[in-house]
C-alpha cells in the first residue's frame, strides 16, 4: 500500500465560506436538495445541516451564545474520517465498501445495493442514500483525483488551510505543533482522531477541536459495531434454548397426562413404568 | 449522552418492521412444528403442517419485503455472491445483514421444502412437479429438514434483534438483549398464528393445549427478556419518554403480553393480542431510534 494519506482539519481557522462544500459538490457532481429551491433550517445560521448521500462536506456552525454580546461561533468542515478500523466496511454485506490503496474506504456505486446497514453502523453518522443513485454515498476523498496525483478538490478550495490534505504522518506532526502554539498562547486545544493507538486505529481525517466533541456532534469514544456481537448473539442462543426446553417440557407434561389420566401428570419420571 | 445518539438513522421502517416481525413469526412456527415433528405424536401433524405452511409463505413474504426495501432491488443477489467475481459466495460471518441474507435464503428453501412434503403426505399436491419434490421429502429426511429448518428459523428470528444491535443507533446498539428480545417475540407470535390457523387444518384438542401452554411461558419469558432489555439500557431509557413508550407499555407490555396471560382460557382472542403485541414491539424498537437524528441531537434539540 502506498503511504497513507488524509485530512487534518485545523477547526480554529475556519471561517465557515463552505467553500470545500461547494467545491465537493462540483467536483463529485452532486445533485441539488429539494430540486435546488433553498430551505432554511430557521434554527441556524448553517442551512445544510448533516452529512449525508449528496453533502460529502458539511461546514458544521456551532452557535455558543449566552446573551448578545458574549458568544462565540466554532466552524467545523465534517466529512467522513476514513477511520483504519471501519464500521462501515465491517458490515457492508455486498463488499461495496473497500478500503484502497491510499488507507482510505471507499464506496464502489455499482456494487452497492442500497441496504444501508452503513449508514447505522457508521459511529458518526456520515453515510446516507443519494437519491439519484439508490446507493449510499459519501466522500470518498476524491479518489479518481487521487489516482492522476491531484489533491481533493475541498483541501485545494479551503481559502484558510483549515482542512490539509497529506500523508498522515506528516499530517500528524504539523497538527501536534499546532496544538503546541495554541495551548502556548493560552487556548484550549486538543487533536480529535489523531491517535493511531486510540478510537478506531485513528482517523485518517482527524481534527483540531477547542471545545469537546459532543459539542461539535463527534461521539467521545466512536466504537465497532461488532463489539456487541458476541454478546446479543450469546443471549439469543440461550433464549433459543431456554424456549427449546419449554417446549419439550410441556410436550411431555401432555404425555404424562395421557399416559397417567387424570391427576397423573405430577412429578418427574413418574409415568416412565407405562412405556 | 451515549455514543449512539451521533449517529444516523438507516431509514429502516415500512418494510422492514413488517419483515421483521413476519420473519421472527414465520421462523418461530417453524420451530415449533418441528418440535412436533420429532417429539410429538401423529395426531400432532395438522399442526406440523399449519407451521411449515406459515413458515414457507412468511419466508417468501420476508425474502420479498427485503428486497423491495433496497435501493437498488435488482441487486439483492449482491448479499449472496460477488457481484464483480460471480459465483464467488459473498458472506461475512460477523455481519449479521450478511449471515442473515443467507439465513433468510436457507430457511426460505428449507420451509417451503417442508411445506412441500407436508402436502404431498395429504395428497394436496396437483403439479407432478412438485408431487415429486414433496415426495422425496417423507420419513427420516423430512425429519432432518425439519430439524435443521427449525434451527434456521430460529436464527431468522433471533438474528434480526442481533442485526439491530451490531450498529451504532440508540437502543439497539445500547442493549445485548434484543436479539433474544425478538427471537422469543418469535416464537410467541408463531405460537399465536398457529393457535388461530391450525383448527382449520383439523388439529387435534391436544395439540391446540400444547400450544397454548407453550404461549404463556414464552410470554412470561418475553416479559422477562423485556425486564431486562430496559434496565440494560439504563439512561437510555429516557428515549421512552415519548409516543413510542407509550406504545411499548401500553400496546406491548399491556395488550401484547399481560392481557393474552389474563385471557389464556380463550387462546383465540389471546393469540390475536400476541400478534398484534409482536408487530408493536418491533414498530416501537425500530421507530424509537430512528426519530434520533444526530445533526438535531448535536444542536441540543
Ligand atoms: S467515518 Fe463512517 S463512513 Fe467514514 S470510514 Fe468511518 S465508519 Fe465509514
Ligand atoms: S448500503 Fe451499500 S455500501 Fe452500505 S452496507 Fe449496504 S451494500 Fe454496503
Amino acid at each position: 500500500m502506498a503511504e497513507a494519506l488524509g485530512f487534518f482539519t485545523d477547526t480554529t481557522v475556519c471561517i465557515g465560506c463552505k467553500a470545500c462544500e461547494v467545491a465537493c459538490k462540483e467536483w463529485n457532481q452532486l445533485p441539488a436538495e429539494n430540486g435546488g429551491v433553498g430551505t432554511l433550517s430557521g434554527d441556524s445560521y448553517d442551512n445544510t445541516r448533516r452529512l449525508d448521500g449528496i453533502h460529502w462536506r458539511h461546514v458544521r456552525f456551532i452557535e455558543q451564545f449566552k446573551g448578545p454580546y458574549d458568544g462565540r461561533w466554532l466552524m467545523m468542515s465534517d466529512v467522513c474520517k476514513h477511520c483504519v478500523q471501519a464500521g462501515c466496511l465491517e458490515v457492508c454485506p455486498t463488499g461495496a465498501i473497500i478500503r484502497t490503496e491510499f488507507d482510505t474506504v471507499v464506496i464502489q456505486s455499482d456494487v452497492c445495493n442500497g441496504c444501508r446497514a452503513c449508514i447505522a453502523a457508521c459511529p458518526f453518522g456520515v453515510i446516507d442514500i443519494n437519491p439519484v443513485s439508490g446507493t449510499a454515498q459519501k466522500c470518498t476523498l476524491c479518489y479518481d483525483r487521487l489516482k492522476v496525483g491531484l489533491e481533493p478538490a475541498c483541501s485545494k478550495a479551503c481559502p484558510t488551510d483549515s482542512i490539509q490534505f497529506g500523508p498522515i504522518t506528516e499530517l500528524r506532526q504539523r497538527a501536534q505543533k499546532r496544538v503546541e502554539q495554541l495551548r502556548a498562547q493560552g487556548t484550549k486545544a486538543d487533536l480529535y482522531g489523531a491517535d493511531p493507538n486510540g478510537a478506531l486505529g485513528g482517523l485518517n481525517s482527524f481534527y483540531l477541536l477547542v471545545d469537546k466533541p459532543e459539542v461539535y456532534g463527534l461521539p467521545k469514544q466512536p466504537q465497532l459495531p461488532t463489539r456487541n456481537l458476541s454478546k446479543t448473539a450469546g443471549f439469543s442462543v440461550a433464549s433459543a434454548a431456554v424456549l427449546g426446553v419449554l417446549a419439550l417440557v410441556g410436550l411431555r407434561k401432555h404425555r404424562m397426562d395421557d399416559m397417567g389420566g387424570p391427576g397423573g401428570g405430577g412429578g418427574g419420571g413418574g409415568g416412565g413404568g407405562q412405556n | 449522552m451515549s455514543d449512539t445518539f451521533f449517529s444516523g438513522a438507516p431509514h429502516w421502517t415500512w418494510f422492514i418492521i413488517p419483515y421483521f416481525y413476519v420473519g421472527g413469526l414465520a421462523g418461530g412456527a417453524y420451530f415449533l412444528a418441528a418440535i412436533l415433528a420429532w417429539f410429538g405424536k401423529p395426531e400432532d401433524r395438522p399442526v406440523v403442517r399449519a407451521g411449515y405452511d406459515v413458515a414457507a409463505v412468511g419466508a417468501i413474504f420476508s425474502g420479498l419485503l427485503l428486497t423491495v426495501d433496497l435501493g437498488q432491488p435488482l441487486r439483492f443477489w449482491h448479499m449472496l455472491f460477488q457481484s464483480e467475481n460471480f459465483p464467488a459466495v459473498m458472506f461475512k460471518a460477523w455481519s449479521p445483514i450478511s449471515f442473515g441474507a443467507w439465513a433468510i435464503l436457507l430457511f426460505g428453501l428449507f420451509s417451503v421444502l417442508s411445506a412441500l412434503g407436508a402436502r404431498a403426505e395429504e395428497g394436496r399436491l396437483q403439479n407432478a412437479a412438485l408431487r415429486a419434490v414433496g415426495g422425496v421429502v417423507r420419513g427420516g429426511l423430512a425429519k432432518l429438514v425439519s430439524g435443521v429448518g427449525g434451527i434456521l428459523g430460529f436464527f431468522v428470528a433471533g438474528y434480526t434483534g442481533v442485526l439491530l444491535s451490531v450498529t451504532n443507533r440508540p437502543i439497539w446498539a445500547d442493549s445485548p438483549w434484543l436479539g433474544a428480545l425478538f427471537l422469543v417475540s418469535g416464537a410467541s407470535t408463531g405460537a399465536a398464528m398457529l393457535i388461530l390457523l391450525a383448527p382449520g387444518r383439523g388439529a387435534a384438542q391436544r395439540s391446540l393445549e400444547w400450544l397454548s401452554s407453550f404461549d404463556t411461558r414464552a410470554l412470561v419469558l418475553e416479559l422477562l427478556v423485556l425486564a431486562l432489555f430496559l434496565i440494560s439500557l439504563g439512561s437510555i431509557n429516557r428515549v421512552w419518554l415519548s409516543f413510542w413508550g407509550l406504545v411499548l407499555l401500553v400496546g406491548v407490555v399491556g395488550a401484547g403480553i399481560l392481557a393474552p396471560l389474563r385471557l389464556h382460557a380463550k387462546p383465540a382472542q389471546a393469540a390475536r393480542l400476541v400478534l398484534l403485541g409482536g408487530f408493536l414491539l418491533r414498530l416501537a424498537t425500530m421507530l424509537a431510534s430512528e426519530g434520533i437524528d444526530r445533526y438535531r441531537v448535536a444542536a441540543g434539540m
